[in-house]
């Protein structure tokens, strides 16, 4: 598939769970797939990083459910402050072990799992849907009952995959991108290079398999397809280009310009940018040569 | 015993040698920062083979030392997925094998169970915190629209419920200990007592450790007390920085010093740059 086949498998309104975790091997081409499409009113479950940020800046997102959207060297991403500051976009703020255990659920196709996470703190107020549940065993302990996060649809990136949909992550976190395809009723990953079957293990130990084809429903082959979030060992995070990102949502003519730059066009004219933007780092950055 | 000092010593504390790189100089009595970095490793003190999560420069180097000294069987992460091995896991592991030994495995999903398990101290900043420690980092102002969004709760209501909590403030002033926080993120005493025994009973606010002094919940009420005040500073300047009354002894005691290994260790190896100073700046 290509990344917008994937936008074209979405419906506005629906809710969609973004795998990575703040700004690490995020799903970045199928991100900006979504920002090319009209989709609308998407409900966002994701361990929140620059994903949150563009599909809040392009008004896709009707509310967001995480535990927070950082950018990680940039402790808070600026789409989402504004986004809150301003009051456009709906919040339900989790424990990060919270939303962990609503994924958990989901993929188990439990109503909720209990979790001792969020007794006494502000989230039961900041979300009162939520409820308590007493153990049913002598102890009668009383716990938050996170319900589970059901997702329509899930998209994750990985570093390779295979074209029936099994998936192998070669950095050193799995993130929770497996149970993200498990609470999902369809789930898209892209990934960085599809190899044949058989060529799986030459890349990682048989651990590294993080998702298999039961689990998955499209495969996208898209280098760089989680810039400029970090994809290791294949790249690291693009700093320098997400420094770039965040200041540029620090005002409105400086987002347009960004968005002109590098977001309006196809995944292709995208990567075209960003080789321009590096070759303009480096030349900055080059040593005069010497006489 | 060195002579106490508020400020860094005269004289820059560190000297180039031929090499080129930055060996430390023994004398100068302890900066601010460097006794700050003891306090913040005095609240790992006593805990054994259980994760020390500091967050911030200075808890990551009192982390660090703590373990180098006095509670060596504390684990460290390096921040992304590895556990790394004594003695020193400042540095990410390097490609000729030179750097520290990784001695464990730990995505998020481990660091949660970690958490759940109670095996974890973690010290964490605080955009504002109350006289029962109750902890906000989630946003300043109303809620629904806040005036500042910052981090959201994070891994805040689980870390309170379920494992030893210390914080640390790096600018002690009364924006940040209020009367009533705007939001709860991590819970305090008051809340934790109104959830019963029961619930609470892994509930533990260990210290708050500031750049003026360190504090605790040592009380009747468990509300917080002035425990000791860093060299140069007086209770006075505390409770004046302080947005709420503050339990405070007869005499409050001074910090304790760093001793000159720790003083070696902090400034010859954890933190041979000086960053330190910076996170108080």
């Amino acid at each position: 598939m290509s990344p917008d086949e994937v936008a074209g498998e979405l419906r506005s309104g629906m809710t969609i769970g973004i795998g990575g975790w703040g700004s690490r091997r995020k799903p970045m081409a199928l991100v900006r797939a979504i920002l090319r499409s009209g989709l609308r009113d998407l409900e966002v479950v994701s361990y929140g990083g620059p994903d949150v940020g563009l599909l809040i800046a392009g008004g896709h997102v009707r509310r967001v459910v995480c535990g927070f959207v950082s950018l990680d060297t940039i402790a808070l991403e600026p789409h989402f402050r504004l986004a809150r500051q301003q009051g456009t976009v709906e919040l339900t703020e989790l424990d990060e072990g919270m939303l962990h255990w609503g994924l958990l659920a989901a993929a188990h196709r439990l109503p909720f799992l209990p979790i001792r996470a969020g007794l006494g703190s502000d989230v039961p107020r900041m979300n009162p849907q939520l409820r308590t549940v007493r153990s049913p065993y002598a102890d009668g302990e009383e716990l938050i009952a996170m319900p589970a996060l059901r997702l329509d649809a899930a998209l994750i990136h990985l570093n390779r995959c295979d074209a029936a949909g099994n998936g192998q992550y070669l950095g050193l976190d799995p993130y929770f991108d497996d149970l993200f395809c498990l609470a999902a009723g369809r789930a898209f990953v892209s990934c960085e290079r599809i190899v044949p079957t058989a060529g799986l293990l030459e890349s990682g130990p048989p651990q590294s398999l993080l998702v298999n084809r039961a689990m998955v429903d499209g495969v996208v082959e898209c280098l760089g397809g989680a810039h400029f979030t970090s994809c290791v060992p294949d790249y690291g995070r693009d700093e320098a280009f997400q420094a770039r990102y965040a200041a540029a949502a620090a005002d409105a003519g400086g987002w347009q310009r960004f968005r002109a730059e590098y977001l309006a066009g196809d995944e292709a004219s995208y990567q075209q940018a960003v080789r321009r933007f590096a070759d303009s780092q480096a030349s900055d950055t080059e040593p005069a040569a010497p006489p | 015993m060195t002579t106490p000092a508020p400020g860094r010593p005269p004289g820059p504390g560190v000297s180039p040698a031929m090499d080129g790189k930055k060996v430390p100089i023994a004398e100068g009595g302890p900066s601010r920062a460097e006794v700050c970095v003891v306090a913040c490793a005095e609240a790992w003190r006593g805990d054994g083979a259980i994760l020390a999560s500091p967050m911030g420069l200075i808890p990551a180097l009192g982390a660090r030392l703590a373990r180098l000294t006095f509670s060596p069987r504390l684990l460290l992460s390096d921040g992304e997925a590895y556990l790394l091995a004594p003695p020193d896991p400042g540095a990410r592991p390097g490609a000729d094998g030179a750097g520290p030994v990784i001695e464990g495995w730990l995505p998020y999903r481990s660091v949660f169970t970690m958490v759940a398990a109670g095996l974890r101290h973690v010290m964490m900043g605080a955009a504002q915190i109350d006289r029962f420690g109750n902890q906000n980092i989630s946003c300043i102002g109303d809620w629904a629209r806040p005036k500042a969004q910052l981090l959201g709760v994070r891994g805040a209501p689980g870390n309170t419920i379920n494992h030893p909590v210390s914080y640390w403030v790096p600018r002690h002033s009364r924006r940040v200990f209020v009367e009533r926080a705007d939001l709860v993120s991590g819970i305090g005493y008051d809340r934790a007592a109104a959830l019963g025994p029961q619930a609470a009973r892994f509930h533990e606010l260990r210290v708050v450790v500031t750049n003026l002094a360190v504090l605790d919940f040592q009380t009747p009420d468990r509300s917080m007390r002035l425990r000791s005040v860093h060299p140069g500073v007086t209770a006075g300047d505390v409770t004046a920085a302080t947005g709420f009354p503050l339990a405070a002894a007869d005499g409050v005691p001074a910090t304790r010093l760093p001793t000159a290994q720790e003083l070696a260790l902090i400034r010859g190896q954890l933190d041979p740059d000086g960053l330190r100073d910076r996170e108080l700046a």
